[in-house]
């Protein structure tokens, strides 16, 4: 079993190691850019063709909550970053908490996701036989703004009088939110696997300036995540905004 | 006109010629560099064949100008292959102006022509000869595509787009045409024959057979009444809608200041989605009917829409732009 | 042999299946391949066989259109893509550049499972009512209408693009930074080169397909509407998602089959290649130009006439860098010492074939000529050409040059010119009565065809049962050698990459002391220890006149 620290077989030299584990993270990312890329395209193509079930789409979306997430995620990238440099400059049990922190970031990020998950499925607006952009302004819910559902309502009124296909641009839309953010969710669920894996590592004492690479790798893919979510915030939750 | 290639269909229309001549151009130089590099590689290998066990070749490294040549030349001659394809490939995408309008439906695993005057034919089409010939495509279902070899040309169906294609038939003749993109189980019988006949026998074919077949232009008159688009769309302009007089073919100014031509493509996305192009000083007033017609029955309103080209326009209550100079 | 190397270190299927030695996977995806590569085989067979007649001989038109896609889906994704890079690549890279293994051992034998994941799901489609869509999956045919089992075939796709993308970023992490000391970027063999250029189209492109495969998988399955025109999806979407891919897609089945060309020649005319550094940017050029022209599958779907433009103008610009690879090897033979043995013969076969096929090109990159020929049996003649007349042919001529490495055995020399000779033959006496069929205006994807086009089937079918003969002898011969075949000594060409300065078959950790690099590549005048030097005549008098 190999141990951190120790030089793997294939590699000549630790600094080899090191470099080599650095670009095959930064390699994969690159894949990762036209993963997500391909998406963000049919998105942005698809926006421009629908843009008034989109914008309504993106009204839809609770921008108080997305926003949140938005400073969380950066929160947890500063977390991030905390820890690599504790590491590099010999503080364990820094490094320790700040992943720790990341990783309780990263939860919040993903527990206000599914309540954001939550609300598109009580208004019905996931893709499939129940989607109806009419039910939300229909079915008030306790909590709702009542005043702000109205304005709701007479948007999407209109815009089945102009279109009625409505309904089927909606559901494009709503299949690209839960795509992009679902995808994203996922990365995110692997980040925080690979942070628990950390953390258990760190508590070992595992992390010295000689030797820190997975967090600085982790770290790569982690801010890599954010980033992700930084296109995303604005493309889904603030283009066409106006309520 | 006989055919100038070898292997290849009967010449029947006034782009098969140029497409021969552009594969005999092109093929020249290929065979040329083809012959070339073969004949040295046997010659070298016969040359230069290993006369001792232990012999090495000569070291040579390489050769920056032979390098230079050998890329500029072929570059240079891909330049006049593209050039002399894109010619052609331009004027195919650009049918002329008074080009005869057959509509053409192609579904899962059949094709319907309309000509004209309204004859439907299934799995055939009669043209005539010496004239151009315009060619609108939409399709029912999936992607189909309109091919006819001894013609030289195709073009695509794809649902949700009308697609066109033009040529002019040069020698009456019957010729197969094929769907040439996989479209499921009978693709590969999901043909026929077009017909190229003398103009004088095309006419009295046309008229010979029109019995009971509906006029798309009355058909797409009468749509037009059924469907309401008459109370808006008053003819003389003082309607809650532009008047469709000689709309057709004409530039039509848009709310946002931008012209349009109000061409086959804009008739169909007007109808379907009326509130993607707002005519200049009206209202996003006029429903979608997405869903409620099939494609025949905007291709008839469409020819509806055409015929109003020679009704009067009014002086105000029209979208047409304002011309300054001759259309 | 009584030393120890990588074949007998360790025995037992498990330290097979969870090897980590970069030569033991490559075997692993040597099996795969070769499994994949017979069942596509197979349907070509049933094709053909089917097409002898105009109605049809064999099967029903459903059948028949099964039969052609799953042939082109587990030909191109199955073998085709992995062939090279995952069983010479694998095999060779560490060993060229003087490492150990490759930068990620486990993640090498990972993408080996993770291929056969992918192709048992589309193994399992084909098993359960096969797939009808064409390879190319185009929409709303196969999102909406078709009712074969086209999301496991899907899944099946987008599983194995993982395999792919790991692939090939092992080898760019590899070639970056566990090059031997010495071993400059240009003094890498092109086989590296050619794998780099590769690696970077495979992780690029790959995802792209990935995603557009998952966006109308999920279509199919949920009824959404990114693709389909009656819920104001465009089904042109799809295609220029799908080409991105699939465009650069033929790079990575060409580029490695050059590299292989690119080592066989200079071994075999025992003299450097002529202009090392124009074949090494080339292969950039084409993996870097390959991705700009991916619209010109397209120019007959009604897109805008400038973008058909341009892509066919860029269109003609990738087909400089193959030019010049073609120049530059014909010209490595000049002043050359030639041998006529296996690995040339299929090299000069490449070459030919390679030519014509990517000559074929330039017809079809012609927008007035792609109007008549596109989606012709011509199109089909042009990418047969260039995959396994190009492709294929380089990847048979690799495993027989790189044989004796491999195995530490040589394989029965007559035989083997005779199968490639044989393989020559039967695939020009195959593809090109296509070319004509295709000009005459036959359409591809066709179960049952007009009966003037008929004697030109029967021509083709005939060559198809010589080419199948030609794949049968070395699959023969090659396995009898390994039990029978004369042993092979460390360097039987010789050849002068690093690979060959380390026993054949190579112990696990490749090289017993790290080499270090001094030399130049294809360097056999200054190469004392390929024992050729010593005492060889030189050239001029030999040569005569020039």
């Amino acid at each position: 079993m190999h141990r951190t620290g120790e030089l793997y077989g294939q590699f000549e030299t630790l600094e080899q190691q090191k470099e080599t584990a650095a670009l095959g993270m930064w390699v994969f990312l690159v894949t990762e850019v036209l993963f997500f890329g391909g998406m963000f395209l049919t998105y942005t193509i698809n926006r421009r063709a629908f843009s008034t079930a989109f914008g309504i789409g993106s009204n839809t979306l609770d921008i108080k909550l997305g926003a949140g997430n938005t400073v969380v995620l950066i929160m947890s990238s500063l977390t991030m970053a905390m820890a690599v440099w504790s590491a590099q400059v010999g503080k364990k049990k820094l490094v320790s908490i700040f992943l720790i922190a990341t990783l309780g970031l990263g939860t919040v990020f993903l527990g206000v996701k599914a309540v954001e998950y939550k609300q598109k499925f009580d208004h019905h607006l996931v893709p499939g036989r129940s989607f109806d952009m009419k039910y939300h302004p229909a079915h008030p819910m306790p909590g709702d703004d009542l005043e702000e559902l109205d304005k709701e309502k007479q948007e999407v009124d209109k815009a089945f009088a102009v279109d009625p296909d409505i309904n089927a641009h909606g559901q494009l839309y709503f299949s690209l939110y839960f795509g992009m953010t679902g995808l994203h969710a996922l990365h995110m669920i692997i980040g925080a696997g690979l942070l628990l894996w950390l953390i258990k590592a760190s508590f070992a004492g595992r992390f010295t300036p000689q030797y820190n690479t997975p967090v600085e790798v982790v770290g790569l893919y982690w801010h890599f995540v954010d980033i992700v979510w930084i296109y995303l915030f604005p493309l889904l939750y603030l283009i066409d905004r106006h309520r | 006109m006989q055919s100038q290639l070898p292997f290849s269909p009967d010449q029947a229309s006034n782009f098969a010629p140029h497409v021969d001549d552009l594969m005999l151009f092109i093929t020249l130089i290929c065979l040329f560099f083809a012959v070339a590099v073969t004949a040295a590689i046997i010659i070298f290998f016969f040359k230069y064949h290993r006369k001792s066990p232990n012999e090495v070749g000569v070291p040579i490294h390489g050769d920056s100008r032979l390098e230079a040549a050998w890329m500029i030349v072929p570059l240079i001659l891909a330049m006049g292959m593209f050039g002399w394809g894109a010619v052609v490939y331009v004027d195919y995408r650009h049918a002329p102006p008074d080009a005869l309008d057959i509509y053409v439906i192609g579904k899962q695993w059949m094709w319907k022509a309309q000509q004209p005057n309204g004859l439907r034919e299934i799995n055939e089409l009669h043209v005539p000869a010496g004239r151009d010939v315009r060619l609108i495509l939409a399709s029912e279902d999936v992607i189909h595509d309109f091919f006819v070899p001894a013609f030289r040309v195709k073009m695509d169906v794809v649902p949700g787009h009308y697609n066109t294609m033009w040529f002019r038939p040069t020698k009456p003749g019957r010729y197969h045409f094929f769907c040439s993109q996989y479209c499921g189980t009978n693709h590969a019988i999901m043909g026929g024959w077009v017909t190229v006949m003398e103009p004088a026998d095309y006419a009295a074919w046309l008229s010979g057979s029109s019995g009971a077949e509906a006029n798309p232009v009355v058909a797409g008159e009468k749509l037009f009444a059924e469907k309401a688009c008459v109370t808006c769309h008053v003819g003389n302009g003082t309607g809650r809608a532009p008047s469709l007089n000689g709309v057709f073919g004409a530039k039509v100014l848009l709310a946002d200041g931008s012209t349009v031509v109000a061409d086959e493509a804009y008739i169909r996305e007007s109808i379907l989605q009326p509130n993607a192009k707002i005519v200049a000083g009206y209202q996003p007033l006029m429903p979608t009917f997405q869903g409620q017609l099939t494609e025949e029955q905007i291709l008839s309103l469409t020819a509806y829409i055409k015929s109003l080209q020679s009704q009067p326009v009014p002086a105000t209550g029209s979208g047409i732009a304002p011309t300054t100079e001759k259309r | 042999m009584p030393h120890e190397d990588y074949l007998n270190a360790r025995y037992g299927i498990r330290s097979w299946l969870l090897t980590t030695d970069h030569k033991r996977i490559a075997l692993l995806w040597l099996g795969s391949v070769t499994v994949f590569f017979f069942i596509g085989g197979l349907f070509a067979t049933m094709i053909r066989i089917h097409l002898l007649t105009p109605t049809g001989y064999l099967v029903t038109p459903e059948t028949y259109n099964k039969l052609f896609t799953m042939h082109g889906v587990a030909m191109i994704f199955f073998f085709l893509i992995p062939s090279i890079p995952a069983v010479l690549g694998n095999f060779l890279i560490p060993l060229m550049i003087g490492a150990k293994d490759l930068a990620f051992p486990k993640i090498n034998l990972l993408s080996w499972y993770i291929y056969m994941l992918g192709g048992c799901f589309v193994l399992y489609s084909f098993a359960t009512g096969g797939l009808d869509t064409g390879w190319t999956f185009y929409t709303p045919l196969s999102s909406i209408y078709s009712n074969s089992a086209v999301t496991p075939a899907v899944i099946g796709i987008f599983i194995n693009g993982f395999s792919s993308i790991l692939t090939g970023l092992n080898f760019i992490v590899t070639i970056h930074t566990m090059r031997a000391p010495g071993m400059t970027w240009f003094r890498l063999p092109l086989f590296v080169w050619a794998h780099y250029a590769t690696s970077l189209v495979m992780i690029l492109g790959t995802p792209v397909i990935a995603i557009t495969l998952l966006l109308a998988g999920l279509e199919r399955m949920f009824h959404l509407g990114f693709f389909n025109p009656a819920l104001g999806g465009d089904p042109i979407l799809f295609q220029h998602l799908f080409w991105f891919y699939s465009h650069p897609a033929v790079y990575i089945m060409i580029l490695p089959a050059m590299g292989v060309i690119s080592e066989i020649i200079p071994t075999f005319a025992r003299k450097p290649i002529f202009g090392y550094s124009f074949i090494a940017g080339s292969s950039i050029a084409i993996a870097v130009i390959g991705f700009l022209v991916w619209a010109h599958h397209m120019f007959v779907t009604g897109e805008s006439v400038y973008a058909a433009l341009t892509f066919s103008f860029l269109s003609y610009l990738v087909a400089i860098p193959s030019a010049v690879k073609v120049f530059n090897w014909t010209s490595t033979l000049y002043k050359g010492s030639i041998s006529w043995d296996t690995p040339m013969i299929y090299a000069f076969g490449f070459i030919g074939l390679f030519l014509i096929g990517g000559l074929t090109g330039l017809f079809l990159a012609c927008l007035g000529l792609d109007i008549h020929i596109h989606d012709t049996y011509f199109v089909v003649a042009h990418f047969h050409y260039i995959m396994v007349g190009g492709a294929v042919m380089g990847y048979v001529g690799g495993l027989h040059f790189w044989w004796p490495k491999i195995t530490g055995r040589l394989y029965p020399e007559a035989l083997a010119r005779t199968a490639a000779i044989t393989l020559f033959v039967g695939f020009n006496l195959t593809f090109f009565p296509q070319f004509i069929l295709g000009y005459l205006g036959m359409p591809r994807r066709y179960h049952t065809y007009p009966p003037e086009f008929q004697v030109l089937n029967v021509l083709s079918t005939a060559g198809a049962s010589i080419l199948a003969l030609g794949y049968l002898l070395p699959m023969l011969y090659l396995t009898w050698s390994m039990r029978y075949g004369k042993v092979a000594g460390q360097n039987p060409w010789p050849a002068t990459g690093l690979e060959w300065k380390t026993d054949s078959p190579p112990p696990t950790e490749n090289f017993d002391v790290t080499p270090e690099v001094t030399w130049e590549p294809y360097d056999f005048k200054n190469r004392p220890d390929l024992g050729l030097t010593a005492g060889a005549p030189s050239l001029a008098p030999a040569h005569g006149d020039d």
